[in-house]
């Protein structure tokens, strides 16, 4: 059995916009290991992006313990927080979130130069085929290419885990492949813990472990004997 | 350079139009900090300099006729350092070319050949000859205005005789930075000039061989001054002395004082709430463009930024944008200081600038400007970064909108949808609207408080030359004549009327408090010269008491009904009480006004005359200019009509330099503002204006939302701008009182319009800048980017 990377005990989750409360998460209970590529999938709403952000140490729980390992997430200051997610995380976004004042090399940058063990930026561009474009502003790229470029952000700092909300969301079919190519090679190549939001069901199946996401709770746990490429992937 | 560095150099340059608006209104602030303080040092500088390096008497004194044999005794007077004596008369000018005759102050220069005491600094030609009685140099003022030079030559009547007299040089003195005729109260250059000629000249024509008639002291540093001044008293009394005074009450060192006092107020006033009005509205505008910044803080904590990193980055934003707006001030506020003080400095004619700058201005303005910004933008990082990172990237919550008591009226209205979402978006961020309000009321109160002077200096016009001095000419007497000479004047050709009038120099006395000036007599039936008051515009009586003008109440302590005493010092030993009947604001001098039978009585002689006040024919003024010229007995006619457009000259000259800066500068702070607000309520409307042009709103309804809230602002900021403009006005009034002028507190109906003109007019060209922005929208990518 692999290690075991994250696990949580009973979160829960409560955003209160205005008058309204909502429950995000109802008492969730999972476990995920060191080198698997994982897939949360489930409707909008559902929330698997409040867990994802709850690991990342991007938002806090209501309720209920959540561990990276041997580190209890839940019980982190800020300044704790902010050590975690520069130390052990890499986030890519649906929307790319690229700093567009900054070329693709300097966008990875930003995270090379507090990272305590980084990969060149050029390294990292490199991994997700994007050598050639590095002197380039988000805004000459194409999404799928912009998408590329916060997934080397992501990896450059060598993190343990690599955590993905709807990474290809906002992206046809063809970037959008791309992009999970990228990802797969990401975890094979460094044996990154990769965790990818996703509502394409599709997506599941390259996946070794996928979590169905329900109403705020796991309505399942799958574990795929055999997976398969991201190019066979019917979108 | 890091790549967080980059991205700051970046964001500055993206936001260059922006950051260039907030840098510009800092540059306001500092520049009206450094401008006007680097002025006022320059000129205070200036003129000790000018003062030390020509030997400025500390006390001078008149006497009718002081033998040279007191000299030795005045230098004795413990504390004493100089001594000068010497002669000085008045003496009427005929200068060909000249409509109406000129007048001029005569001083000598000592056998040694030039004066020890006010230096002269010669600008061209020599100093006379000893013993030369047709040489003479004159101020370079009077020069100019003539156009004389070296070697030119012009009348001269000395005690009724009159000479043609060469100019050998023209020279500044100190004395005369502002020369000013008898009964003027503003500067004439051309009618009225000062010369020096040889004392033995002087002398002979003035019947004062071994005598003098004035005399210079100065006294060494921390000696007290009224000592001296009460032993030179007792030692010129015998000998006709009229009351030694000191550089308080020398006139033109009073007016300079007067006029940097005047500076040094606007500089202690306007400039600092210029600058801390900018710094509001830095803070302000800062703060809001960097909440815009939400997402991209959310992201750089999501990558492992720490609090301190990002809040620096922001941090060092503010003090980029900060520093470039303090750079632009200094550099400007550097160049128009010296701008400003060589105007000035023409305007005095002083003979070089000594240039001060003061460096703790520059430091205190950068401190308050760079302050300003970096506590705007910690604020507004600090909310940011309270965040956590998912909810920071995430757009912020759908404001709460209510339905409190101002949306149920707003709904009562049933305004269309536009005009709701106007008024709801003020209704739900009151602070936001107020302080966007009251950035742009300040802006509109500094320019009331820079144009408000020109409506004073009207009114002080109109109560001055029309409702006080209403006589065409005044005519004065070489010695005081009984007043029936009156009769002698009114034959005189072109006189219609004429009035007599008495001034006769006399110390007054109430507890502790005593000040020296003059007592004019007036009678009750006199209308050319009345007792006026400019504030309550009715006539003040004397009665049998006496008339004090507001300020020297004031400098007394006395009121109406309270008995001061008077003493004369042309008369031996003479000191009365006499009871305050009432006083007046003329906003000119500090006079004091006894009916004239009374004072004469008081006085023990016959009603005399120094002056008479005439109405003249116009037809007939050069008969009578030529008849003057001719009349020994007066030494000099003043023109009013002469006298009101060379002091409407004088405030076009230095009054409207500070007008012209302060409503400038105040102008360019409500255009940095206004845009402001209207780039930043853009930015942040940005998403909700596109959604409802791809609804189908078309520019012109997506412009009204945007631009329809700030205009309803600045409809709100004006009157409540023009009312704080009013109490400026009134601030800054209330410290101008000096001893030679007041001012009245007027502001124009036009003045209001003005200043509402202006701010209407930068809300609109600001308006129209965004309004392109509008039109300009690229809806596609607004709508795209994540919501």
């Amino acid at each position: 059995m692999a290690e075991c990377i994250f696990h949580t005990e009973d979160i829960t989750k409560v955003y209160r916009t205005g008058e309204v409360e909502v429950h995000a998460l109802r008492g969730v209970n999972i476990e995920l290991f060191a080198n698997e590529f994982t897939v949360l999938l489930g409707a909008s709403g559902s929330g698997k992006s409040t867990l994802l952000n709850i690991l990342g140490g991007l938002d806090s729980a209501t309720s209920g313990r959540a561990w990276f390992k041997k580190l209890e997430l839940t019980a982190m200051r800020d300044r704790e927080l902010t050590r975690y997610r520069r130390d052990h995380v890499g986030f890519v976004f649906q929307f790319y979130n690229l700093v567009p004042s900054l070329t693709a090399r300097e966008n990875v940058s930003l995270v090379t130069e507090v990272a305590k063990n980084p990969m060149p930026p050029e390294e990292a561009l490199e991994r997700v085929g994007l050598d050639h474009r590095m002197d380039h502003f988000p805004a000459e790229m194409s999404g799928g290419e912009q998408q590329r470029v916060a997934i080397a952000r992501a990896i450059a700092k060598r993190p343990e885990v690599l955590l993905c909300d709807e990474p290809t969301g906002a992206l046809d079919s063809k970037t959008g492949v791309q992009v999970l190519e990228a990802l797969e090679k990401i975890n094979d190549d460094l044996g990154t813990t990769t965790v990818v939001i996703t509502h394409n069901a599709g997506i599941q199946k390259m996946a070794h472990r996928v979590l169905f996401f329900a109403d705020g709770t796991i309505a399942d746990v799958v574990v795929n004997d055999t997976r398969i490429e991201p190019r066979d992937i019917e979108w | 350079m890091r790549a967080l560095d980059k991205k700051l150099v970046r964001d500055i340059r993206r936001l260059w139009a922006q950051s260039l608006a907030i840098a510009l209104v800092l540059a306001c602030g500092v520049l009206a900090m450094v401008m006007m303080y680097g002025a006022e040092r320059s000129l205070t500088g200036t003129r000790d300099t000018y003062y030390e390096r020509t030997r400025f008497p500390d006390i001078w004194s008149n006497a009718a006729r002081a033998p040279k044999s007191l000299v030795p005794e005045i230098a004795a007077i413990e504390g004493v350092s100089q001594v000068e004596a010497r002669i000085t008369e008045n003496a009427v000018l005929d200068i060909e070319g000249l409509d109406s005759p000129a007048m001029g102050q005569i001083i000598s220069i000592p056998a040694s050949g030039a004066p020890e005491m006010s230096r002269l600094i010669l600008r061209a030609g020599r100093l006379p000859e000893p013993g030369h009685d047709r040489e003479v140099v004159i101020a370079e003022a009077f020069a100019n205005a003539h156009g004389f030079r070296a070697g030119d030559s012009f009348g001269v009547t000395l005690n009724g005789q009159k000479r043609e007299v060469t100019i050998t040089g023209i020279v500044l003195s100190p004395e005369f930075i502002y020369t000013i005729g008898p009964g003027s109260i503003f500067p004439d250059d051309k009618r009225f000039g000062i010369l020096w000629m040889p004392e033995e000249v002087l002398a002979a024509a003035f019947n004062l061989s071994g005598a003098f008639n004035s005399v210079t002291l100065s006294v060494t540093r921390g000696t007290d001054l009224e000592e001296v001044k009460d032993t030179l008293e007792t030692l010129l009394k015998p000998y006709g002395g009229s009351g030694p005074y000191d550089r308080e009450a020398q006139t033109s060192n009073a007016f300079l004082d007067g006029e940097l006092e005047q500076l040094a107020v606007m500089v202690q006033v306007l400039p600092p709430i210029f600058l801390v009005i900018t710094a509001f509205l830095v803070n302000m505008v800062l703060g809001r463009l960097i909440k815009l910044e939400r997402e991209q803080i959310g992201l750089l904590k999501a990558l492992g930024y720490g609090r301190w990193d990002i809040s620096w980055h922001y941090l060092k934003l503010a003090m980029g944008i900060g520093a470039i707006g303090v750079a632009i001030g200094w550099g400007t506020g550097y160049w128009s200081s010296m701008a400003i003080a060589r105007v000035y400095g023409e305007f005095f004619h002083f003979p070089y600038l000594v240039f001060v700058q003061y460096p703790a201005v520059y430091a205190l303005s950068a401190v308050i400007g760079l302050g300003a910004a970096m506590v705007g933008a910690a604020l507004a990082v600090r909310k940011v970064v309270m965040l956590s990172p998912a909810v920071a990237m995430s757009p912020p919550a759908p404001t709460r909108f209510r339905r409190g008591l101002l949306d149920r009226i707003i709904v009562f209205f049933r305004p269309g949808q536009p005009t709701m979402m106007i008024l709801r978006a003020i209704g739900r961020w009151p602070v936001r609207s107020a302080l966007t309000s009251l950035g742009i009321s300040m802006s509109a109160a500094m320019i009331v408080a820079g144009l408000f002077m020109l409506d004073s200096f009207d009114e002080l016009l109109d109560v001055a030359f029309v409702q006080v001095n209403r006589q065409d000419a005044m005519l004065e007497f070489a010695i005081p004549r009984s007043e029936a000479v009156l009769d002698d004047v009114e034959n005189l050709p072109g006189v219609m009327r004429a009035e007599g009038a008495f001034a006769t120099p006399a110390r007054l006395y109430h507890g502790p408090r005593t000040r020296t000036i003059a007592i004019e007599g007036r009678r009750e039936s006199n209308t050319l010269a009345r007792v006026f008051d400019g504030d309550s515009r009715t006539e003040v009586p004397p009665g049998d008491g006496i008339v004090l003008e507001r300020r020297l109440a004031d400098h007394l302590d006395a009121r109406v009904g309270d008995v001061i005493e008077v003493e004369f010092l042309q008369h031996d030993d003479l000191r009365r009480p006499v009871v305050v009947t009432g006083t007046v604001s003329t906003f000119f001098g500090l006079g004091a006004y006894m009916d004239q039978d009374r004072l004469s009585a008081m006085l023990g002689q016959v009603p005399q005359a120094t002056l008479a006040n005439v109405m003249i024919d116009p037809a007939e003024q050069d008969a009578l200019y030529e008849a003057v010229k001719n009349t020994p007995a007066i030494a000099g006619i003043t023109l009013m009509s002469q006298v009101r457009s060379s002091f409407d000259e004088t405030m076009a000259e230095s009054a409207n330099i500070s007008v012209v800066i302060f409503s400038f500068v105040a102008s360019l702070i409500t255009i940095g503002v206004v845009y402001n607000s209207a780039r930043i309520q853009l930015s942040e409307r940005a998403r909700e204006l596109a959604s409802l042009r791809i609804l189908g709103f078309t520019k012109g309804e997506v412009s009204y939302i945007l631009l329809g809230e700030l205009f309803i602002l600045v409809a709100a900021a004006i009157p409540l701008g023009l009312w704080m403009g009013y109490g400026m006005a009134g601030a800054m009034v209330a410290s101008f009182d000096t001893d030679l002028y007041s001012i009245p507190l007027i502001v124009t109906r036009e003045t209001y319009i003005r200043a509402a003109l202006v701010v209407a007019g930068a809300s609109i060209a600001s308006a129209l800048l965004v309004r392109r922005r509008i039109d300009r929208m690229d809806l596609v990518s607004v709508m795209k980017t994540r919501e």
